[in-house]
């Protein structure tokens, strides 16, 4: 199997993340693989473990996100492409996406994993708009993957439940939090991993037409109004209190 | 005046509530609204949106999920009907059918966008990024728009409409997915992304049977029930019933957090509940930055105490 991986590097979860003059600040902040996409890298792998084959990771960013891809060679991907978009913008899915197919022209791959969304747009665009224009089925929210030859098999999380999907290769699944428990590069991984080439290309050079998506500004989250804590002497007259609060006061219930 | 389609959904043969929220939303950015909705019982349920304000129906009774095959009914409708804007709620087919509709029509497309407001020609939405962290004011930049709408943000109001109902065909010749089995859990509840009131238990819980709690009060108020990661991961409850980054975002209009310490994967999934109640023994817990009433104690002296209170009221 040759499997193609999206990998997208985005601050940490926990990273306090300050936004000002209509911008995000991101400068100093960790950076990580999107744990879904780290999710569908270790997918990958247990594949390439059971069918033999190649993982190509491919990510695109600014120079920088090279990181996310020395984690994936350190895990476990033998080839990285990197797509250089120096005025980064991480909403614009559908640029992201034709940049990712640009790149790979011409390459054939048996399945395409990504995480279903990234954390910090949590859009969950990039890997629909590739299988769509690849004319490709794209089953998401995969909470497990078998690959029998050319048959591959997703059980995915729906609404109020699970549906088991099934397509022939060439296929797109995208992993849900379930999928599997991603493994820790070994220390020999991140060694080797240091040396590897990452194959750089650069937006611009790819014929990308116009931006689908612009932003005007960002700005911080308003501020809920303080919140009020409920004073009594014993829990039960609390509860008396917040029972009369949400019924007679915000009328609620 | 531009043209909208909102696309609604059916569960059962029913209309579901995100169907009119959506024409309403249609309808608040003005011009013709038109809805299209997809699903066993469409055909018989659709006029109901006549009077939200939708003009034309379009319907097509299929039983099968086959989103590539609706993605490129939707496309060729938005096509032969000049349709300038696609509303559709953030759900689970919503956000699988907007991007490959975009796809097809070289669109840009939003996802679960919380405030949308018609500037010019142009939809300007806005929506929480980086869990919650900031807020971008963004739009698409091309002919067709197409936007998807977090469920139960927008106001449904009735409008005027014709409601005239008209086939829609999916040609599913093509389709690339195949269902093989489906397991649904079936539930009672209200369904948790259109609950009014959802009342959510967190690790304070203790254990599984501390969830008996949640469900008490959820059943007085009619109310949806939720977790935390943390106890769905613990097996207490079903992965349903998860709100969060991962699994369901949900913005009602009470919500109610039992023994949940407010983990900010766990706010970006209820932060834009109207009013939040939060109970937590730990008065440094994150949720009380958060809530619109918070109380410190002993969640297990608080629950029982509040839940005949609120059964008194209800009679």
């Amino acid at each position: 199997m040759n499997i193609l991986v999206l990998v997208k590097q985005v601050p940490d979860t926990e990273a306090k993340i300050t936004v000002s003059g209509g911008k995000v600040n991101e400068a100093g902040v960790k950076m990580i693989i999107a744990p879904y996409d780290e999710i569908a890298l270790e997918e990958a792998i247990r594949i390439k473990e059971k069918t033999g084959g190649t993982i190509t990771a491919i990510t695109v960013g600014p120079e920088s996100a090279q990181s996310a891809l020395r984690t994936a060679y350190a895990m476990g991907a033998d080839t990285g492409i990197l797509v250089k978009q120096d005025n980064y913008e991480m909403l614009d899915s559908f640029t992201i996406a034709e940049a990712i197919l640009k790149a790979t022209e011409g390459q054939s791959y048996d399945i395409i994993l990504a995480g279903r969304q990234a954390t910090d747009s949590d859009n969950g665009q990039v890997p629909l708009i590739i299988s769509t224009k690849l004319d490709i089925a794209c089953m998401t929210l995969a909470n497990e993957i078998v690959v029998d030859g050319s048959n591959v098999k997703a059980t995915c999380e729906i609404e109020g439940g699970e549906a088991v999907y099934e397509a022939s290769t060439p296929v797109m699944v995208t992993a849900n939090d379930r999928l599997n428990e991603p493994r820790y590069p070994s220390l020999k991984g991140i060694m080797a991993a240091k040396k590897k080439q990452i194959d750089t290309k650069s937006i611009a050079d790819l014929g990308i037409g116009e931006p689908k998506v612009t932003v005007n500004s960002f700005d911080p989250p308003a501020e809920r109004p303080a919140g009020r804590i409920i004073d009594g002497e014993e829990a039960a007259d609390k509860a008396k209190a917040l029972v009369d609060a949400l019924h007679n006061e915000v009328k609620v219930i | 005046m531009a043209n909208i389609l909102a696309m609604g959904e059916i569960s059962g043969g029913k209309l579901k509530k995100v169907s009119t929220e959506m024409v309403s939303a249609a309808k608040t950015l003005g011009g013709t609204v038109s809805a299209v909705l997809v699903g066993e019982g469409a055909t018989a349920a659709a006029a109901e949106l006549g009077k939200y304000g939708a003009e034309a129906i379009y319907t097509n009774d299929t039983k099968d999920y086959i989103p590539t095959s609706i993605a490129k009914a939707i496309a060729d409708l938005i096509k032969e009907k000049s349709i300038d804007i696609l509303l559709l709620p953030h759900s689970g087919s919503g956000k699988d059918i907007a991007p490959r509709v975009g796809a097809l029509l070289d669109a840009g497309v939003i996802s679960e966008a919380v405030e949308i407001k018609m500037d010019g020609d142009r939809v300007v939405c806005k929506k929480p990024i980086h869990s919650g962290k900031a807020i971008v004011d963004f739009k698409a930049t091309t002919a067709v728009q197409i936007i998807t709408v977090r469920q139960n943000s927008q106001e449904i109001s009735e409008n005027a409409g014709t409601g005239a109902v008209e086939a829609l065909n999916v040609d599913a010749a093509n389709e690339k997915y195949k269902l093989v089995s489906l397991q649904e859990k079936k539930s009672e509840r209200v369904a948790l992304t259109e609950a009014d009131i959802v009342v959510s238990g967190g690790r304070g819980l203790k254990d599984a049977a501390g969830f008996k709690m949640i469900e008490d009060l959820a059943d007085l108020l009619d109310a949806g029930t939720g977790a935390t990661r943390a106890i769905v991961d613990a097996g207490w409850v079903d992965h349903t019933l998860q709100i969060g980054q991962t699994g369901q975002t949900v913005s009602p209009n009470l919500y109610f957090a039992i023994g949940i310490s407010g983990a900010i994967q766990h706010l970006a999934g209820m932060g834009s509940s109207k009013f939040i109640v939060a109970v937590n023994k730990d008065a440094d817990a994150p949720i009380f930055k958060v809530s619109t009433f918070g109380i410190v104690d002993d969640l297990f002296k608080v629950m029982p105490v509040l839940t005949e209170e609120v059964k008194a009221i209800k009679g």
